[in-house]
């Protein structure tokens, strides 16, 4: 084992990998040198844009087109991956390196079963006959944790849920024993708990193999879980290179510095207290069931999406809304907005009956609770102004097409988008899109916001920054939010109090402080002890 | 088990919609302008009022509008559609007469359009920047945009005028006698250019519309994941790619596969093919009501039983389409 340690498996030289011509930059990644070792997990950590997978992807052989290596080498046991053909480059593929992809939604076959997808990578590299691809396949499904293997190898991808699909792709990647595999942001897709089992998988797949791990993330917090050592990179080069423990510790350069710290910690900011104790919102004993419609020969199937769900919002307060996938917690804020229509129970707005509000009666008070998406490419019209955008809301509630139009400029300086009223949503980052998002929310003057995972698909760096935001509106706008998270540490930084949920219920509600230090209930402790690098945050506290 | 109660359920709707296609077909062909019984006293140059009468009687003509409706549905549940006004022979048996030559011309132009339209659209889409993969789209776009008769006209020009390589009309040589292969030769041969004809609209779409849909479907996750595994690159393509490109393909055929008994008028008028269209295409001329229902009634039953198909091809090729969703 030591003298494997000595020479690198894989060892990048110099490289420098060429966008196509009208990209933002000229090249993806500059002059970036790292070595892999056998038995090690290096982590390569960075933003959206820092160029962090495209190493690995010309390690595979699998740039997208019209990028390519333009310079220095690859290594991989002595022989220079650049210059391989792309036969000898697919004999490598699957055998000797293995990779896993961020989306398992996606990243499978919708059409195949999954023991068949596991088969064809020994078909690839003509190893074994048929039956015995499957019985190995069985074989592979067991060991990374699949319950019920024999049935799960006949199932199709969508009949699994996201963190089962990873396991097979993690089947997939290692069923031929690779001496390398590269991992690219695999967890970032998952919910906490599952996330937590799938880093688990890989370092103990990873030890009991001796292989070597490229493992790429955006999140400080997996690489206090997984990583030996880090890479940092940022803009195409490498910030900072060394061991796990000392970069976590002793971060040298500002950027690896300001990653860290982008982390929400454990330290929690100090509830403000609510200015009056006038209930806004008033939930109780809210239902949803969810009916699959059954045909004449088939029972139909229920869903209770949200039971007996029961809190208030006093003005100006900050409430998080926490659950995993499938607990509800996006019911409840469509619920709130009056998007969905729930069952039975009572939703009072200052006093208002909102639950019982129907045709124009409900299109005039839409008004007063406003919602922010998750997804900041999708909730946009790309074929609108974002100034036209901002000023729909008004104008649609009678207000003229001038003022409508001036309000939304205003806006825009507000959340710090000054001057781009006449650009189209593609024009902007994700971030500036999401900057845009609450603009939209705001244009409105509701009296409550529902924040839908609105940071969840940024960046950390950016999401610090949208929380910064919201709460300097809230503070200057006298808002009261609604802020639905799958993530607890996000939550706990921005509110006031917490709710969790789980299968459609509430399984504790309590102050920030109570719920993230000292969390009542077993679910909650769960979800907690499941945020990666949380030991590392307690032991450094 | 799954798919006999899914069948049962769809066949069971399928009636229901046929009934109300029968009544509104029947109202219909009542509000077009002329009487047929005088068309007929009129081409066999009687004008007396008796005969006329007669006429009327004789097709139930003379009864009221109800009680026409309800011999006429009646009727059809027993299969029978009553008597062509100008040959005096039962509809159905008219109809019967005709459907394997329209079948035969309708379902070779099926099989040709799609298996040419699909295999032409991969491989456009496998040489999607190549010039080669331009041509086959401009083939694709001349096809589709030409009208049909047109080309009908001018590959009968072509094939068989100049080239005398191919007959020009019918179904079979006049007058040869042929039996047993011979006459399977025969018809083949008399096949070929109506049977083109009809084919090149639709093989023009499903190529433009392969080539698409395969293109997108190369951009997906799993296709990455696939050649991560070190699979060749034609396994890719036609296991992952084609495979999930093919999806809408199916919807499109089974359009097309509707319009399997109506859809060749103008191929069979054109190619004097003795089929369904060219049946219709006499009826409406002189207005024979009673046929033209029952090639009305034909034609609609066949979309709805090539609809059902459709879904059940679709449901097999996609295992996330569940019953009821």
């Amino acid at each position: 084992m030591t003298d494997n340690h000595t020479t690198p498996l894989l060892s990048l030289r110099h490289l420098s990998i060429s966008l196509p011509k009208g990209a933002d930059r000229a090249l993806a990644v500059e002059d970036v040198s790292y070595d892999v070792y056998r038995g090690e997990i290096l982590c390569v950590v960075g933003e959206s844009g820092s160029g962090k997978s495209m190493a690995a992807n010309a390690v595979m052989g699998l740039l997208p087109k019209g990028v390519r290596a333009s310079g220095g080498e690859a290594l991989f046991d002595g022989q220079d991956l650049l210059k391989l053909s792309e036969k000898q480059h697919r004999t490598l593929r699957g055998l000797r390196i293995g990779m896993i992809f961020q989306e398992p939604m996606t990243a499978l076959n919708p059409l195949m079963r999954v023991g068949d997808q596991i088969a064809e990578v020994f078909e690839a590299h003509g190893r074994l006959n048929g039956r015995e691809r499957q019985k190995k396949a069985l074989a592979l499904l067991t060991e990374v944790g699949i319950p019920q293997p024999d049935k799960a190898i006949r199932a199709y991808p969508f009949q699994l849920s996201g963190g089962q699909r990873q396991r097979v792709m993690i089947a997939m990647a290692l069923a031929l024993e690779p001496e390398l595999l590269i991992a690219d942001e695999p967890t970032t897709a998952l919910d906490v708990t599952t996330q937590a089992q799938i880093l688990e998988l890989i370092r103990d797949l990873q030890r009991r193999r001796g292989m070597a791990v490229m493992f790429i993330t955006h999140d400080f917090g997996v690489v206090a879980e997984v990583a030996n050592r880090v890479c940092v990179m940022r803009h195409g080069q490498i910030v900072e290179l060394g061991k796990a423990q000392e970069v976590l510790k002793h971060p040298r350069h500002d950027y690896t510095r300001a990653l860290i710290e982008a982390i929400p910690s454990n330290v929690i900011p100090e509830a403000r207290g609510a200015e009056t104790d006038t209930a806004l919102l008033e939930v109780v004993g809210l239902n949803k069931v969810f009916r699959s419609k059954g045909g004449l020969f088939k029972a139909a199937r229920e869903v209770h999406a949200l039971q007996d769900v029961s809190f208030s919002l006093v003005k100006g307060e900050t409430i998080g809304i926490v659950g995993e996938s499938g607990s509800g917690k996006s019911t409840l804020g469509r619920c709130v907005v009056r998007l969905e229509r729930p069952d039975s129970g009572t939703l009072k707005l200052s006093g208002t009956d909102f639950m019982n509000l129907q045709g124009e009666a409900l299109r005039r008070e839409r008004h007063r609770v406003q919602m922010i998406f998750q997804d900041p490419y999708a909730s946009l019209n790309p074929r609108h102004r974002v100034g036209y955008a901002i000023a729909q809301g008004p104008m649609a509630s009678g207000i003229s097409k001038a003022q409508a139009f001036a309000k939304a400029k205003e806006l825009l300086a507000l959340v710090g988008l000054g001057g781009t009223d006449d650009r189209y949503p593609h024009e902007f980052s994700g971030g500036q899109r999401q900057r845009i998002g609450i603009a939209r929310a705001l244009a409105m003057e509701p009296e409550l916001i529902v924040a839908d995972e609105a940071v969840s698909a940024l960046d950390v760096s950016i999401q610090a920054q949208i929380l910064e935001l919201l709460e300097e509106l809230k503070q200057k706008l006298s808002l009261s939010l609604l802020f639905i998270t799958h993530d607890l540490r996000v939550a706990a930084q921005i509110c006031d109090r917490i709710i969790v949920m789980q299968h459609g219920r509430i399984v504790e509600q309590g102050s920030a402080r109570e719920v993230f230090l000292a969390p009542q209930e077993a679910y909650t402790r769960e979800l907690l002890d499941a945020i990666p690098g949380r030991d590392q945050e307690l032991a450094n506290a | 088990m799954l798919y006999v109660r899914l069948i049962l359920m769809r066949l069971l709707k399928a009636v229901v919609v046929l009934f109300m296609i029968i009544i509104f077909n029947f109202f219909l062909i009542q509000m077009a302008p002329g009487d047929p019984a005088a068309i007929l006293a009129g081409e066999a140059g009687a004008t007396d009022e008796a005969f006329l009468r007669q006429l009327r009687e004789r097709f139930g003509l003379d009864q009221p509008l109800y009680v026409q409706l309800w011999r006429y549905v009646s009727g059809i549940a027993m299969l029978d559609f009553g008597y062509s006004y100008r040959q005096g022979v039962p509809v159905f048996d008219l109809i019967m007469a005709r459907m394997p030559a329209t079948l035969l011309l309708t379902g070779t132009a099926f099989v040709l359009s799609l298996a040419m339209g699909i295999f032409a659209g991969s491989l456009a889409a496998a040489r999607a920047k190549k010039p080669s993969g331009s041509l086959i789209m401009a083939l694709a776009l001349l096809f589709y945009a030409t009208p049909l008769f047109w080309v009908a006209l001018m590959s009968v020009v072509l094939f068989s005028v100049y080239l005398d390589l191919l007959p020009a009309y019918g179904m079979y040589t006049v007058g040869a006698g042929h039996t047993g292969l011979a006459l399977v030769l025969d018809v083949a041969k008399h096949l070929i250019l109506p049977a083109t004809t009809l084919a090149l609209f639709f093989m023009a779409i499903y190529t433009r519309m392969t080539r698409a849909s395969m293109l997108e479907a190369s951009q997906q996750d799993y296709v990455k994941t696939a050649r991560a595994k070190g699979l060749k690159n034609s396994v890719i393509q036609r296991r992952h790619i084609l495979r999930n490109a093919l999806l809408p393909i199916i919807t499109l055929a089974g359009l097309q596969a509707g319009q399997m008994v109506g859809g060749a008028i103008l191929t069979e008028t054109v190619f004097a093919w003795p089929g369904i269209g060219r049946l219709m295409y006499e009826a409406l001329q002189q207005r024979d009501y009673n046929l033209l229902l029952g090639i009305f009634f034909f034609s609609a039953a066949l979309v709805i039983v090539f609809n059902i198909i459709t879904d059940l091809v679709y449901r097999l090729a996609d295992p996330r389409i569940k019953e009821g969703s």
